[in-house]
């Protein structure tokens, strides 16, 4: 093998380099999410009411593409009535509908976003609750 | 209806791959399978073409300005930047008449009247030409009512609109607005404005969507009048009809909708 | 034939070194910029474009002008430009990702890049501009390549490179009236407002990019074997007195039309820009330097005597280009803001950090250039005798 010592050297900077967030985080796995949708809102609602725009499968793998088309038919196709799929009439709002019932960014968002390392750029512009510090 | 709906994201997804053409085609489709779904709300005041009529004959005091442009400024969260006028935002101002109508002031005209502050907003142009260059359509003229957009979602921050609105009413993000709101005032049901975006008056379209007419309009105890330019019976209409208004700078073939009475 | 971009002497890579570091601190510049928005750079609500876009503006004129080498020489067969064709295309491909890049680091909001061709608008100019630039960057690389690609294996070029060589040509001057056109239609800013724009923007960009040409070509033979060709740049001299002569004409119907005229408007933005409006004159110093250099670079420009002596006319080049730099990539684009339509003044000079990063990108597109120019150069230095067969390499001293 010719340039035996640099390949050598180059390949155990690179294994060292893949290995480091394995090594870093001690082999640990971190948390698994646990979102949780315990806010006062909801638990204020009867027990039958107590269920999301969509079904919880759906939005739980569909919420951006729902947001993503909420935005775009408030803003640029002036509708605000959402009928779900249950007949039942929402006003298409991030701010006043969403974040009305998940009162908890913290524990509702962030918690499988932080996970999943996704930043969705929401809160660079739509307020979020007023929450307690826990 | 929801497994429908999942089989076809997933053929758009396909498309998407395909390419941009495949995306805007299952755009239209898909905006069409799930038209049956939203719907305008019913409160919602509708027009052909929204218009305004200034009438300066009720603004007496510098309170009667200041609790329209306080009422707008509020209710959207708009900054009040303080540190560096070079960055300023705005939706709804008070520029005297010679700013306001440059070009018409006369030699000697009074004092009084030169510097006579106006309210100036974006005027909503019939034919706005910060929408004829916007190289995204982030904004844009809504079919149903005419209101010229700003869909701050798209704004990529270029800021031709800017340079294309003889009105100045455009103002651009320049740093983060945050810090330059007051959170005790703060609207807590309207977004604020992220760094880099640019923004101006929406003429309300999320109260008018509620039933209410524009926060300004409801602050100014009359002295703005709003109304369907299209409709001959609209309030608008039977001012314009009686009485002598003006708009700025007609001769640029914008088509203002905003109008102003003495 | 990148692989003549990694074989240099110490000069060249201190060069290249020098434009890295260069690069690092507009880099760093620009992440601050990317943090906390426009705002560290001089704009403000009234003046809305700056440096940035002022530079973009005048490096489309710099590329379109590659034009006025390669016309010649493919549409007239004009002999002395088969040296420099090359170096004119080679220099159109960096002033290409230049303005890109200022357009670029002038947005608000860079991540939503794509949203430009997520939602195409054609009858916004600006998205025509993007279309236009792309297809001009490739067409570029395309030629510049597989020309000197034959060149090199001594070959004629491969036939099929024709109909590209054509549609460049044609597309050179679009790249530029586009980019007027961004000006040229916007109501209620009646410096712009200007049907001559397009021609004006095309005459300055004709005589700015064949000077840098020139001067280009100059350093070339002063640092490398390869010889452009006495006469190839004296005739690109003779296009630089014309299109320069044009330019300053268009100025002048400008200032006729605004003060004859009389209207306000029309004369507001040359009264700021050339002796100051209320009281306001920041750019007042610039613009009559930039006046001094355009006359200084025609006289030497129009008088044979002059042009025909190298050095000066590398002076009169010099002039020729900071002239158009300050007058286009500065004046043009502020002066359409000051003041603004609703007949206020706000004055505009870029910052610190602006700066930085417009050398940044300026040091970007020399380093693309520098690459660019080394892989042709080192092919030429091979290729003894030109297609024509005369002797392209300078004897040894």
């Amino acid at each position: 093998m010719y340039n035996a010592g640099k390949i050598i050297i180059g390949l155990l900077i690179f294994v060292g380099l893949v290995a480091f967030p394995f090594v870093y985080s001690g082999g640990k796995a971190t948390a698994k999410p646990d979102p949780k949708v315990d806010t006062p809102e909801i638990l204020k609602l009867a027990e039958n009411e107590r269920k999301c725009v969509e079904p919880k499968a759906y939005m739980k793998g569909e919420h951006m593409v729902l947001l993503n088309d909420w935005r775009d038919w408030v803003v640029r196709d002036d509708n605000t009535i959402y009928t779900a799929t249950d007949g039942k009439k929402y006003t298409m709002s991030l701010q006043n509908t969403c974040m009305k019932c998940h009162s908890n960014k913290k524990k509702f968002c962030d918690e499988c976003h932080n996970y999943t390392a996704v930043k969705p750029y929401c809160w660079d512009c739509h307020i979020v609750p007023k929450e307690k510090e826990t | 209806m929801s497994i429908n709906r999942r089989e076809f994201l997933k053929i758009a997804g396909v498309s998407t791959i395909l390419g941009i053409g495949g995306v805007s085609a299952v755009n239209s489709l898909r905006n069409r399978v799930e038209a049956s779904q939203i719907s305008p709300s019913p409160e919602a005041l509708v027009a052909k073409r929204w218009a305004m009529v200034v009438d300066m004959s009720k603004f007496k005091s510098e309170e009667d300005y200041q609790r329209c442009i306080d009422a707008c400024h509020r209710v959207h969260n708009v900054p009040h930047i303080t540190d560096n006028p070079k960055h300023e935002i705005k939706w709804l101002w008070k520029e005297t008449y010679e700013h306001a109508f440059p070009g018409n002031e006369d030699e000697y005209l009074s004092e009084e009247i030169k510097h006579l502050p106006f309210l100036v907003l974006c005027n909503h142009c019939d034919n706005p030409s910060c929408v004829r260059v916007c190289p995204t359509k982030a904004t844009f003229k809504r079919k149903s009512d005419g209101i010229v957009m700003m869909d701050m979602h798209r704004c990529i921050g270029c800021r031709f609109c800017m340079a294309a609105c003889p009105y100045g009413a455009r103002s651009f993000n320049y740093k983060d607005p945050r810090p330059f709101i007051n959170e005790a005032k703060e609207n807590l049901e309207f977004p604020t404005r992220t760094k880099g975006v640019v923004e101006k008056c929406t003429l309300c379209y999320e109260r008018l969507a509620k039933g209410l007419k524009p926060a300004c309009v409801e602050a100014s105890n009359g002295a703005l009048i709003f109304g369907d330019i299209e409709d001959p019976n609209s309030e608008v209409r039977k001012v314009l009809g009686a009485r002598y208004s003006f708009r700025r700078r007609p001769e640029l073939g914008t088509r203002p909708s905003v109008y102003y009475i003495f | 034939m990148l692989e003549k971009a990694i074989k240099g002497g110490s000069r060249y890579w201190v060069w290249v070194f020098f434009l890295l570091s260069v690069i690092g601190i507009g880099f760093i510049a620009y992440l601050y910029q990317f943090k906390y928005g426009l705002g560290i750079t001089g704009m403000s609500r009234d003046v809305s474009w700056g440096i940035y876009i002022g530079q973009f503006t005048f490096l489309v004129g710099v590329a379109a002008a590659a034009v006025m080498v390669v016309l010649p020489y493919y549409l007239h067969n004009y002999k002395k430009y088969g040296r420099i064709a090359v170096l004119a295309e080679f220099l159109a491909v960096p002033s290409v990702i230049m303005c890109m890049l200022f357009i670029f680091v002038d947005m608000g909001q860079p991540l939503r890049v794509l949203n430009v061709l997520l939602h195409p608008t054609p009858n916004s100019v600006m998205f025509f501009d993007m279309v236009v630039l792309a297809g001009y960057l490739f067409l570029n690389i395309l030629v510049g390549w597989t020309i000197l690609g034959a060149e090199r294996k001594e070959a004629p070029p491969p036939k099929w490179i024709k109909p590209f060589i054509y549609i460049a040509i044609a597309w050179a001057p679009s790249i530029h009236i586009v980019t007027a056109f961004l000006y040229a239609g916007l109501p209620g800013r009646h410096f712009w407002l200007t049907a001559i724009m397009a021609a004006r923007f095309l005459a300055s960009a004709f005589a700015a990019g064949p000077a840098l040409i020139i001067i280009l070509c100059l350093i070339v033979r002063r640092f490398t074997k390869f010889d452009p060709g006495k006469e190839a740049i004296q005739t690109l001299g003779k296009t630089i007195a014309y299109t320069m002569t044009l330019n300053v004409l268009f100025l002048g119907f400008e200032f006729f039309t605004a003060f004859y005229s009389q209207i306000p408007g029309h004369m507001h933005s040359f009264v700021y820009l050339y002796t100051g409006l209320h009281g306001y004159s920041q750019l007042v110093p610039i613009m009559w330097l930039s006046s001094i250099l355009a006359v200084v670079a025609l006289v030497m420009l129009v008088f044979p005597q002059i042009r025909k002596n190298e050095s000066l006319l590398a002076i009169a080049c010099m002039a020729t280009f900071f002239s158009l730099w300050i007058d286009k990539g500065f004046g043009l684009v502020v002066g359409g803001f000051v003041p603004s339509p609703l007949e206020k003044i706000t004055e505009y000079w870029p910052t610190l950090p602006e700066t930085l990063i417009t050398l940044a990108v300026w040091a970007i597109g020399f380093l693309v250039l520098t690459i660019l120019y080394k892989i042709a150069v080192s092919i030429k230095e091979e290729v003894v005798f030109d297609k024509y067969g005369e002797k392209q390499i300078k004897a040894e001293r």
